[in-house]
């Protein structure tokens, strides 16, 4: 028998603010490279290839009569004749000097941060975004609310009832939340709620105008988006519950004699959220970049909408924006799902 | 008014959605029963409806899209060319009434028509007096001439026609008046402004149809001060009864009463309305439930209700429809330089071998689509026949094709066994792609061989605008559909037909006609100032492009339109092909 | 033969158990008695049988080792005791449990569930094999004693924390006022199965199951747990259920050894008669197979050849038959075709095997004990 000496202590983890905030200003730095690149990216697509694909964006600009030189005017206007480094460089610079744009005795000042200038609908795209991101972000946020309530306690409900007509039915529904788009259900929910039984108005009212009309407004939009969603969470909470519930910390639980509330809703609840976080991050990033479907479904004067009008008018500037911010929405969520991650789960070291 | 009018709406025609229009009608049984209407069915279709003059109310419009600008200078939408009459006056316009009468002008800033002088190269106007801006000041005729020196300006002011540039400098002499080196800025030596009051034309060539394009929104006044030049459009300054009140693209726009117009100085406008609100809706399908509902009047675009709104709409409320012609001919053209597209035998051989009405059913029917097209001339364009001038026998005896006749035509094309060639189709438009696959069908029982190639429908100036890639691609037929930019054969014809306007890119002539005789027929036209003679010569050109074979007419396309039993003094007119918005009232409110 | 503190017996459905004699003295009932326990899962391929007649009895103070290989059913028997075969079980065919758990005279089979759960970690606790996967990942070692402590303890947060340093400290965790607030991957193995059974112990139950309780560890920390059970438990006084696949944990800290095979007892006894004068050929392959220091590596390991039975078909006869060396030596087949029913063999020492007394007893002497 051997009765050797105690172990030595592992070493003990100490300073974590500070290791994150570090971790922050890294990834903060990389996210900006990132936009950069991106930005060129973008930029590259929506420059370079109708260039290469012989399309004439400045001719989109003039009317029936496409006068040679008002196409080369315009060309001129929208600086499509200046090389492409030229051009993205303006891009960048815009974005902390402003811009402006004069041809033809006609000058336009677009002020800092400048992310280009609609010469469709003679506006600069900072304002438009700045617009119409609250709507979008009301829209995603609302929404989220609904899907993580409804879709993880439906999911929970089922994993603690698996097998029975609850979960099979849940399940079914979730199936059919999945797979039908927006649209449809969009549409059914109007013409069932809105134009049916006049339970909602459904239109948009700003929040400024009147708060009550703009939860009115919003309420079909976020249930509809909500029930996409929804179903996706309660799918995956089923399963992720499921698959905790079957781990040794959880029989730990119980053997310390907590009543079983607790051991669902905290400690395996605790395990299930993990994944449910990272794509609440995930979703609700790629959903602030516009809720396409959703908006022009339901008319919200969102990104989403404005994105989908920029390419009916073949707005390139407002589109570029769009994406850009989209991009930025995309990366900050990444950003910040890792840094919760790291807060929720303590073994994920932020390096 | 061009192929840009036709709406994007039309573009949403979504699986899902058709699906939902079941219960659409269903859901919408309870609704709009104030706003229905006892007119009747195509009621405003060429009378008035609810003839009346009470004033008050909020006229309430719902957008599919936006304009595509609110400056009188840069638009070509027909739906904005309608509305811009609530906010800016032109020296003459059309005529506020129903059906061809609308077609008509009428004085409007101006005391009559104008005095044409010099052989028809000296057009003069005289100034109503008490017109004024919407600050009150007197509209003047150097306004007048500032606002159509805008049109120089395209390189700032892009987008809109520019048939008064064409016609007054065809040479461009002119640089615009933001580069016009003069102190008033009024250096087009075109238009003289000797006073106040008088405005003269002088045009180096005649053209008949100069009047019609003065009363284009695009001839309106401007004035100098209030020039915002490429942002007017977001806050243009009002010469009309209504002005700006806010405006944000795509979201909404709300006009209110200039109260500084006087309706005394205005024989055109009657002003009924307080408000005149616009809401723009992404989703066209939700627009017509509202409009259906009764929380809109009408359809801004004026481009008719979707499948799934026309459905319910047609059981439900009928009598709030109208089924008026959009102004379109639908039609297939026949590129020249494609072979064997430059032997007229073979462009009839496909006329006479189509099936018409399955190429009607393919386009909607008779109420969705419209009446068969038998010749090239729409029936708001003084000199057409309508159905009458039938020379192929499309609506006749001929109308699910002819092969025998078909046959012969290939034969002295030199062709007996038919040929191979490719249908060139938008693939935006489904209902296109589907004439394209009808179009199809019937020429392979004749022994034709068609493959449809979809092109990116956003791109149409480069791709069938194109002469030499048509020709590189094959493209023997090309499918598209045309309306006036102003009632005249000029207007609607030229483009399609002179030779002189065949282009490199953005060509609209596909068929490459380069026939002299209606080049000089287009050139008679022209100068030609007697309406009866006009008219005349409007026929034959159109006889001569069917005897030449080079289109193959669908339809004369029509549409289903909304209109609220709230609305008075609602008619269609052939001026903008919709309702004239610009004297439209509101009954009473209970 | 209740002076060893442990009577346990194979009842199966025979009538021996009228003649287990500790079965007579309901007047001082065992501080926990299993009697006739049967844990079965219902599957799709048929009722596994994973308990099928098993009693023992436990008094506090004492160490019962129960050892078996895997599937033997020695961690479903545990299990059952602390009642977490019916907590939680979602949607699961449900285990059916019969028989009786009597701890401290109570049923805890016929008590009422709530009972039961605050029966957990007061009464009785469990140390389970691999303290990384049984304690909470997102919570730190302190957050989950003081949680044990406060299900069963009205008392602030400071004060259970209190107590929670000081269990940690009594397990060995040096700086234990530090570690409390680190999160069990931030412990080392051994470290981290000491704060498992500091958690157990938060309570001072009078029972304390330990679940493979060194498996999981490297071998010298193995025997510092070990060392620390047997302290704790003569500390405590508690009564001991040590679960093992070794013999060699048991020898360390059992008082009394039972064997199990295929859901039964095979042999059961005093340890240092299991130890020593082993009757039943299965202890004997385990004596076997367990490491000692003091053998050359070559010779060392006499394997318990073949698979662990099927529970839903457990081979007819004596369920060891198609493993056992000596199946053949009893006449007439009688291994495959009847049960054998324990006998007592020692004092307090009973084996269920067809051999004889005296055939057991040559082929120990003979055969199995020179090769250990």
């Amino acid at each position: 028998m051997i009765t050797g000496r105690r172990e030595a202590p592992a070493p003990v983890i100490r300073g974590r603010p500070k290791a994150v905030l570090a971790y922050l200003i890294r990834r903060l730095f990389a996210a900006a490279v990132m936009l950069v690149v991106i930005i060129m990216v973008v930029f590259g697509i929506f420059y370079l290839v109708p260039k290469w694909a012989g399309v004439d964006i400045a001719a989109s600009f003039v009317g029936k009569q496409a006068d040679p030189a008002a196409v080369e005017a315009v060309r001129e206007k929208l600086g499509l004749s200046d090389p492409v480094h030229l051009q993205a460089w303006g891009f960048f610079k815009g974005i902390f000097t402003g811009r402006t744009y004069a041809t033809g005795g006609d000058v336009v000042h677009c002020s800092a941060p400048c992310f280009g200038y609609s010469f469709k609908s003679e506006q600069a795209v900072w304002p438009v975004l700045t617009d119409r991101f609250p709507v979008t972000l009301g829209l995603a946020l609302g929404a989220a609310v609904l899907w993580l309530v409804f879709g993880v306690a439906a999911g929970v409900l089922s994993a603690l009832k698996r097998g029975s007509l609850w979960d099979r039915s849940a399940m079914v529904v979730a199936l059919a939340g999945v797979s039908l788009p927006i649209y449809f259900t969009g549409m059914l929910s109007l013409a069932t709620f809105a134009f049916g039984l006049k339970w909602f108005d459904a239109q948009y009212v700003p929040f400024g105008r009147s708060p009550g009309g703009w939860f009115g407004g919003m309420i079909l939009p976020w249930i509809t988006l909500a029930f996409l969603y929804a179903a996706m969470y309660a799918r995956i909470t089923r399963a992720t519950m499921m698959e905790v519930l079957g781990e040794d910390y959880i029989r730990t639980a119980r053997a310390k004699g907590l009543r079983e509330q607790t051991v669902i809703g905290k400690h395996a609840m605790r395990s299930t959220m993990t994944p449910i976080l990272t794509m609440l991050g995930m979703d609700l990033g790629a959903l602030i970049g516009g809720a396409i479907l959703t908006e022009s479904t339901f008319n919200l004067p969102g990104l989403g909408q404005a994105v989908l009008n920029a390419i009916r008018n073949q707005d390139l500037p407002i589109i570029l924006g769009v994406v850009l911010i989209t991009s930025l929405s995309v990366l900050l969520a990444n950003l910040a799902v890792d840094v919760l991650y790291a807060v929720i789960d303590p073994r994920v070291r932020l390096t | 008014m061009t192929t840009q009018r036709a709406s994007a709406r039309r573009k949403q025609a979504l699986a899902a959605a058709a699906v939902v229009a079941g219960l659409l009608t269903t859901a919408a049984c309870g609704g709009g029963s104030d706003s229905t209407s006892e007119a009747g069915y195509d009621a405003a279709n060429n009378k008035v409806v609810n003839a009346a003059a009470t004033k008050g109310g909020t006229l309430k419009f719902a957008g599919a899209q936006d304009g595509d600008s609110w400056d009188t200078t840069r638009s070509y939408y027909g739906f904005a060319w309608n509305f811009m009459r609530y906010y800016s006056r032109q020296l003459v316009t059309y005529k506020t009434e129903p059906g061809r009468a609308g077609a008509g002008l009428q004085p409007d800033l101006a005391t009559d028509l104008g005095k044409v002088t010099d052989g028809g190269r000296t057009y003069t106007f005289t100034l109503r007096a008490g017109s004024t801006w919407e600050d009150g000041r007197p509209i003047t005729a150097k306004d007048v001439k500032y606002g159509i020196e805008r049109q120089w300006a395209q390189d700032v002011l892009s987008g809109g026609p520019v048939y008064l540039k064409d016609i007054l400098d065809p040479d461009g002499a002119y640089p615009g008046p933001y580069q016009d080196e003069s102190a008033d800025k009024l250096g087009l030596k075109a238009i003289e402004t000797p006073d106040d009051t008088t405005i003269v034309f002088r045009l180096p060539q005649p053209n008949s149809d100069f009047p019609q394009m003065l009363a284009m929104p695009s001839a309106s006044p401007v004035r100098q001060d209030k020039d915002t030049k490429s942002k007017y459009g977001l806050h243009p300054f009002s010469s009309g009864p209504y002005k700006f009140e806010s405006y944000e693209p795509g979201k909404s726009l709300e006009l209110v009463r200039n109260t500084q117009w006087k309706e005394a100085s205005d024989p055109v406008r009657k002003a009924y309305p307080d408000t005149v609100a616009v809401t723009f809706f992404s989703n066209a399908n939700d627009l017509d439930q509202r409009l259906i509902a009764g929380d809109y009047d009408l359809d801004l675009s004026q481009t008719g209700l979707s499948p799934q709104g026309r459905q319910t709409a047609l059981k439900q409320h009928k009598g709030n429809l109208d089924n008026p012609v959009s102004g379109y001919v639908r039609y297939a053209a026949f590129p020249q330089n494609v072979k064997p597209f430059d032997n007229e035998h073979c462009r009839k051989a496909v006329i006479h071998g189509a099936d018409h009405v399955s190429l009607q059913t393919a386009r909607g029917g008779p109420v969705a689509g419209g009446d068969i097209g038998t010749n090239m001339l729409p029936g708001s364009i003084p000199g057409n026949e309508g159905q009458k001038y039938d020379p192929y026998a499309i609506a006749g005896a001929d109308k699910s094709g002819n092969i025998a006749k078909a046959k012969e035509e290939l034969a002295a094309c030199g062709k007996p066994n038919g040929f191979d060639t490719t249908i060139a189709v938008r693939n935006n438009k489904p209902v296109e792609v589907a004439t394209a696959q009808s179009l199809q069908a019937s020429l392979k029982k004749i022994g034709i061989n068609a493959q449809i190639d979809q092109y990116d429908g956003a791109q149409t100036s480069g791709i069938v605008g194109s002469p030499a890639n048509v020709e590189k691609k094959g493209y023997g037929i090309v499918i598209d559909g045309w309306a006036a930019d102003f009632p005249s054969v000029q207007g609607f014809g030229r483009p399609l037909w002179d030779g002189k306007y065949v282009l490199e890119s953005a060509n609209n002539n596909y068929a490459l006609i380069k026939d002299p005789a209606i080049d000089e027929l287009f050139d008679a036209y022209a100068k030609e100032l007697d309406e009866g003679t006009k008219a005349r010569m409007a026929t034959q050109i159109n006889h001569k492009v069917m005897e030449g074979g080079y289109y193959l007419p669908f339809t004369y396309e029509k549409y289903l339109n909304w209109r609220s039993g709230r609305l008075t003094n609602v008619y269609m007119t052939d001026a903008y092909n919709g309702y004239d918005f610009v004297n439209l009232g509101l009954k009473p409110s209970k | 033969m209740t002076e060893f503190g442990i009577r346990v017996s194979e009842l199966g459905d025979s009538a021996t158990a009228a003649d287990e004699p500790a079965d007579a003295s309901p007047a001082s009932p065992a501080f926990l008695e299993v009697r006739d326990l049967r844990v079965h899962f219902p599957t799709d391929d048929g009722l596994v049988k994973s308990v099928d007649g098993l009693s023992f009895e436990l008094e506090r103070g004492r160490t019962l080792g129960i050892v078996g290989e895997s599937g033997s059913g020695k961690s479903v028997t545990s299990l059952g005791i602390m009642g977490l075969h019916t907590a939680g079980q979602y949607g699961r065919r449900k285990a059916r449990i019969s028989g009786e758990i009597r701890l401290d005279g109570i049923d805890l089979l016929s008590a009422d569930p709530d009972h039961v759960r605050r029966l957990r970690g007061r009464e009785m606790a469990m140390i389970f094999q691999d303290p990384l996967s049984a304690l909470h990942p997102y919570y730190t070692i302190g957050q989950q004693i003081v949680e044990a402590y406060r299900i069963h303890h009205d008392v602030d947060k400071k004060a259970a924390r209190r107590r929670a340093v000081e269990m940690l400290d009594r397990v060995g965790i040096p700086q234990p006022d530090k570690r409390m607030d680190n999160y069990p991957h931030e412990f080392s193995g051994g470290m981290r199965q000491r704060a498992m059974i500091a958690m157990s112990l938060v309570n001072n139950p009078e029972l304390l199951i330990a679940d493979e309780p060194t498996t999981a560890l490297d071998v010298t920390v193995q025997a510092q747990i070990l060392d620390l059970i047997r302290d704790l438990q003569r500390e405590f006084g508690s009564a001991v259920i040590v679960i093992t696949h070794d013999l060699g944990v048991v020898a360390e800290l059992a008082d009394d050894i039972l064997v199990m095979y295929g859901g039964r007892c095979v042999e059961r006894g005093p340890a240092e008669q299991v130890f020593h004068q082993p009757r039943h050929p299965y202890t004997w392959g385990l004596l076997g197979s367990m490491p000692r220091l003091d053998r050359e590596q070559q010779d060392r390991l006499v394997p318990v050849e073949g698979s662990p039975p099927s529970l839903i078909n457990l081979p007819s006869g004596c369920a060891f038959n198609p493993r056992c060396p000596y199946a053949d030596v009893p006449k007439d087949d009688v291994t495959r075709t009847i049960r054998p029913e324990p006998t007592e063999v020692g004092d307090g020492h009973w084996a269920a095997c067809h051999l004889t007394r005296e055939q057991r007893e040559r082929i120990w002497t003979e055969e199995i004990a020179p090769r250990l």
